[in-house]
């Protein structure tokens, strides 16, 4: 009987963590909502943002913004990495590593040297064991609700560089959020900002700037860009909480698979058991 | 007559709707914005929005600076979340430099977790102390 005892045991125990990853996977479905409205809430801030510079760009044309003007040469650059800070979420972050990866190798290759910035403890915990790139900032333990707050300081380090043309190009690693079941990690470049060509110029109006245009145009682009990652963050909340479900959800089923297996085994122990002390009543009895 | 006014920040959008006047506190002294007003694009210093709606009680809404953008029938307050400064932001900037050294120059994990832990559990026993001192 001590075999069946043992996957008794082992049933109870799976039963145990089926329950845990199916809470997770509920409180991962309701947390994933509220990111995702938290994702459109970022949209209307960064569409006229973006409508505005635009304008700007094109209105005050004798005034380049270094954020707006291709360096000739690119020695170093940039690259702002949004992760996760939990893990149990598929391979959400793995994706996003070796995508990012990829782009860096590519730069590699070129002579071009890596700064980043890595947001989230578990892209820490990557590229900290990676050489040829280093680290300048780092921000972790934002929790499900990201403030623009908390990652001014990331981005300053950054745009600082940039000014400073100690970076030459700004790129961003993300994950992109498809749909509730697909997450696509993607590297996009932030700096310089593609000077869009603007046919609107027919109709020729400027606005008034105060104080002037330029440091209206500079407060703008840090916005702007603020902006960027933070919708790249809080979408990557949306992303981490999509793909835990669902990794949640295939662990469930696994656990009810396992936990059938199980359960057909400890029926056939229970019968051999019953079947082994039949027979030896009925051999001890023939034996009388 | 009356002008449409967004105020959105980078997190939410605030208010949406038609207005007869917006006062915001602009960098260069607080301006009113009627409709048919001139573009214009200031920055904002932290301060309250004052909006008029006809038979409505005036509202008042905080922002922490940002840039007003006026348009002839549009109005947009893009808000900042935080109080901003070029020495604030210094800081910050400062502090995320350093996480990335502290966490470069960590060792083991979960050793590090251990002693995290230990030197919490230490300062919140001073901290209580502290506490005690004072009330007593």
């Amino acid at each position: 009987m001590s075999g069946a005892k043992q996957i008794r045991t082992q049933i109870a125990s799976i039963k145990n963590t089926q329950k845990i990853t199916k809470a997770m996977e509920m409180v991962a479905a309701s947390k994933m909502r509220k990111a995702k409205e938290r994702m459109s809430a970022t949209r209307p801030y960064a569409s006229k943002i973006k409508s505005v510079i635009n304008h700007l760009a094109s209105a005050s044309s004798e005034y380049k913004h270094p954020f707006m003007v291709a360096r000739p040469e690119v020695k170093r650059v940039g690259m702002i990495i949004v992760t996760s800070d939990r893990g149990l979420c598929g391979g959400l972050n793995a994706n996003l590593f070796k995508a990012a990866l990829k782009k860096i190798s590519a730069l590699q290759e070129q002579n071009i040297e890596i700064d980043l910035s890595v947001i989230g403890s578990k892209g820490m915990a990557f590229f900290r064991r990676i050489s040829g790139v280093n680290v300048v900032s780092h921000v972790s333990h934002l929790g499900d609700t990201v403030h623009v707050a908390d990652l001014i300081g990331s981005i300053k380090v950054m745009l600082d560089n940039y000014t400073a043309g100690t970076i030459d190009e700004l790129y961003l690693a993300e994950n992109e959020f498809v749909n509730s079941m697909t997450q696509a990690a993607s590297v996009t470049p932030v700096l310089p900002l593609p000077a869009e060509a603007s046919e609107e110029r027919a109709h020729h109006w400027d606005y008034i700037y105060e104080p002037t245009a330029e440091e209206v145009l500079d407060a703008l682009l840090v916005r702007y860009i603020e902006s960027m990652v933070y919708s790249a963050v809080v979408e990557n909340v949306a992303c981490e909480m999509s793909a835990r479900m669902i990794a949640m959800k295939s662990a469930s089923d696994n656990a009810g698979g396992l936990i059938d297996d199980l359960q057909l085994a400890y029926n056939k122990a229970r019968q051999a058991s019953i079947t082994q002390e039949l027979s030896e009543i009925v051999g001890g009895a023939a034996a009388v | 007559m009356t002008i449409q006014l967004e105020i959105v920040s980078a997190e939410s959008e605030i208010f949406s709707g038609a207005v007869n006047a917006v006062i915001a506190p602009a960098i260069m002294g607080d301006v009113g914005i009627y409709p048919k007003h001139t573009p214009l694009v200031t920055q904002l210093k932290p301060g309250e929005v004052k909006i008029e709606i006809d038979g409505e009680e005036d509202q008042y809404i905080f922002v922490s600076g940002g840039l007003l953008e006026v348009q002839p029938d549009v109005v947009t307050v893009l808000s900042d979340t935080a109080i901003r400064a070029e020495d604030l932001d210094e800081n910050l900037a400062l502090e995320a430099q350093s996480k990335a050294k502290e966490a470069l120059s960590e060792k083991a994990g979960e050793i590090d977790s251990a002693r995290a832990l230990a030197e919490l559990a230490e300062a919140t026993a001073r901290l209580r102390l502290i506490e005690k001192m004072r009330k007593a």
